[in-house]
């Protein structure tokens, strides 16, 4: 036995063998534990669309409402604010939304107010930076985050700026105008959140 | 009694002869340069820190509800109803902050004296991943609460892996569990924070010191005292300018031991929350996912990193840039001992240069993290009148600090490489030998 010859050859292709059969197996162990942190089923059923009637919501006024558990703003916007959109164009990073913005509005919302009817402005109130709940600063007054305020919303995490049709403004750390959902008017005071309008309707 | 206790030592001895072998090694027959300063009081007051973490998170433990519905509720329930509640909590909240301190300025006495240039790299390098877990740990503690706080500080944490282009919007939803902070959210962080992130904290901290004694201290004078002259009053083999650890810095660290906790006591007595830098007010409001609180901030050791998030601004479409930035200024920190390849480690004897830019780096840090906590919103408008453009100014200050904060370590890499430095002599043994 002891004046065997030892054969390297085969001790090494037994030793990486078992290396990599023994890795395959720690990997694919792992898979489960990975795919466990996943949106559990649970999660993923709650997001039924949401009905909100608009009777209540003054000019230059604006109602969150919870959809898929996410702030969804509705603003009423005056003429005076539908007026100060134009304006901000040279001062925004996407202000037709079809460049780095192109997919944060759907097909129908994807014009100068960002919305279906051009007073009603809905979208979703999450910042596109990191994700918190810009502030409505509705008036058009100087702020002290910006001496030439043209209203909009500010947002309290890292203070980006949009304007009053969620665009966002440049030199600030969002890099994109904040999203439209799908939505449509069920009738001239209601709208639903979560569901296209119907086709040529 | 002696007699019992001397027999029970013999008992265990006999069977595992090798454990009073690792006792000496560690603790009576380790030779430590004899002149430290108050700068190595906080390694072992961070040591005292982690198991003040460990001994009173468990006791919340027995109290906590980690769920969305019963979470919030649960915390204020241990403030008024649990007895003693209150001070545990404190205990714990205070500790995670000083936890902080003491580690910033265990880092920077790395720094000062060059502790982590050769042979005690893997000692630093440690030391940042003890950082990095840190930060997770106290991270994940802090959404444990659910005020309105801890879910958007969540919310904002997480959505820095969702600005990683292509994979980060599913990483996102992985992390959370779902579409935004929840009971999936909250229950991991819990398991993470109590159990998977404070082993591997233990672990690295055993590393770090099974480490740290393979090389050595360093010291102020950042000479190697085991290149020094040999023999001292307990070993002839020994380094002269060495003393054992026991006992005599296991005692000078009591006395750093003892001033600590007077003042952890005064501040869990008498200013918990520290006048909102410790405990936020907004985060005894329960979370609210349709409202982010309006000053929305992280908590103080975090707020130099999120400043440079915050001064970033997106390019190309992403928000990515901000995140590298803030990931970036903690990885030149890990790369600190190829970048700084000066031959001299104590800042007593380097270059005038290293001096005035580690100062500066300092004091970069310091504006960094006040711009994160939002002083210079409160304070431009005293200091410049009422009518300036806090967004701008903010923006450049901030930006010009961020740029310093960069701008050393291409300074300190430039400086040493590039052969700047005038150093002056290096004595052969610590100054202060007899
Ligand atoms: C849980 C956190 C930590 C604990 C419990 C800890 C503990 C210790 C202890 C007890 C020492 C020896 C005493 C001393 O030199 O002060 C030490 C040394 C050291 N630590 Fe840490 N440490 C921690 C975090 C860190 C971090 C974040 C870094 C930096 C990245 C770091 C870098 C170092 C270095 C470079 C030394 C050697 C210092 C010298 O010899 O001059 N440590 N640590
Ligand atoms: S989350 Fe809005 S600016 Fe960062």
């Amino acid at each position: 036995m002891a004046n065997e010859v030892v054969d390297h050859g085969r001790r090494r292709f037994l030793t990486s063998a078992t290396a990599v059969v023994g890795g395959v197996g720690i990997v694919s162990a792992a898979v489960p534990f990975i795919k466990s942190w996943e949106p559990s089923a649970r999660a993923k059923a709650a997001g039924a669309p949401v009905t909100q009637s608009l009777k209540k919501i003054e000019s230059g006024q604006q109602l969150i409402v919870a959809w898929r558990s996410l702030p969804v703003f509705i603003v009423n916007r005056t003429p005076d604010q539908l007026a100060t959109l134009p304006k901000q164009d040279p001062r925004l990073v996407d202000p037709k939304s079809d460049g780095s913005s192109a997919d944060q509005q759907p097909k129908y919302a994807q014009n100068g107010t960002r919305s279906i009817k051009p007073e009603w402005l809905v979208m979703v109130g999450i910042c596109t930076h990191l994700g918190c709940v810009p502030n409505y600063v509705g008036e058009i007054k100087p702020e002290p985050f910006d001496p030439d305020w043209q209203g909009g919303y500010y947002c309290p995490c890292h203070h980006s700026r949009y304007d009053l049709a969620g665009r966002v403004y440049q030199g600030v750390p969002a890099p994109k105008n904040m999203q439209i959902p799908p939505y449509h008017f069920v009738d001239d005071t209601t709208v639903q959140i979560g569901v296209d309008p119907k086709e040529g309707a | 009694m002696a007699n019992v206790f001397a027999s029970i030592g013999d008992w265990v001895n006999e069977r595992a002869p090798g454990l009073m072998p690792v006792y000496r090694k560690h603790m009576t027959e380790y030779y430590a340069p004899k002149n430290f300063n108050l700068w190595y009081y906080f390694g072992s007051l961070a040591l005292l820190v982690l198991v003040n973490q460990i001994v009173t998170g468990i006791f919340l433990t027995m109290n906590y509800d980690p769920s969305a519905a019963g979470a919030f509720d649960s915390v204020q329930y241990i403030m008024r109803d649990v007895e003693w509640g209150w001070l545990i909590r404190y205990m714990h909240t205070t500790g995670a902050s000083l936890f902080f301190v003491v580690v910033f300025l265990h880092m920077f006495r790395g720094i000062m004296y060059g502790s982590f240039k050769k042979p005690r790299e893997l000692v630093w390098l440690l030391g940042m991943l003890i950082f990095l877990v840190l930060m997770a740990e106290a991270f994940m503690g802090y959404v444990l609460p659910w005020g309105n706080m801890s879910f958007w500080g969540a919310k904002v944490i997480v959505s820095l892996f969702g600005t990683i282009p292509k994979i980060g919007p599913a990483l996102q939803e992985w992390i959370m569990g779902d579409f935004l902070p929840a009971d999936a959210t909250l229950n991991r962080f819990f398991a993470l924070h109590v159990i998977a992130l404070p082993i591997v904290l233990l672990l690295l901290v055993v590393l770090h010191l099974a480490a740290l004694h393979e090389v050595g201290s360093n010291n102020p004078d950042g000479v190697d005292v085991k290149h020094g002259p040999k023999g001292n009053r307990w070993d002839a083999l020994k380094p002269a300018d060495g003393i054992p650890f026991h006992p005599y810095y296991t005692v000078k660290d009591l006395v750093g031991v003892g001033f600590f906790l007077l003042i952890a006591a005064f501040i869990i007595f008498f200013a918990p929350t520290f006048g909102g830098w410790f405990l936020e007010h907004d985060n005894s409001i329960a979370a609210n996912n349709l409202v982010t609180p309006a000053q929305i901030k992280p908590v103080w050791y975090f707020t130099a990193f999120y400043a440079i998030v915050r001064m970033i601004p997106s390019a190309f479409g992403t928000a990515v840039w901000g995140v590298i930035g803030m990931f970036g200024s903690i990885a030149l920190l890990f790369a600190l001992p190829w970048i700084d390849a000066g031959p001299v480690k104590s800042i007593r004897y380097r270059g005038t240069g290293y001096k005035v830019a580690l100062t500066i780096f300092v004091v970069a840090f310091l504006c960094l993290m006040a711009i994160g906590m939002d002083l210079t919103d409160e304070y431009f408008p005293k200091l410049f009148g009422a009518g300036i453009d806090i967004t701008l100014w903010d923006n450049v200050f901030g930006r010009i600090m961020t740029l310093t904060y960069f701008g050393f370590f291409v300074f300190l890499w430039l400086y040493t490489h590039l052969g700047w430095e005038k150093t002056k002599p290096v004595p052969e043994r610590v100054t202060t030998h007899d």
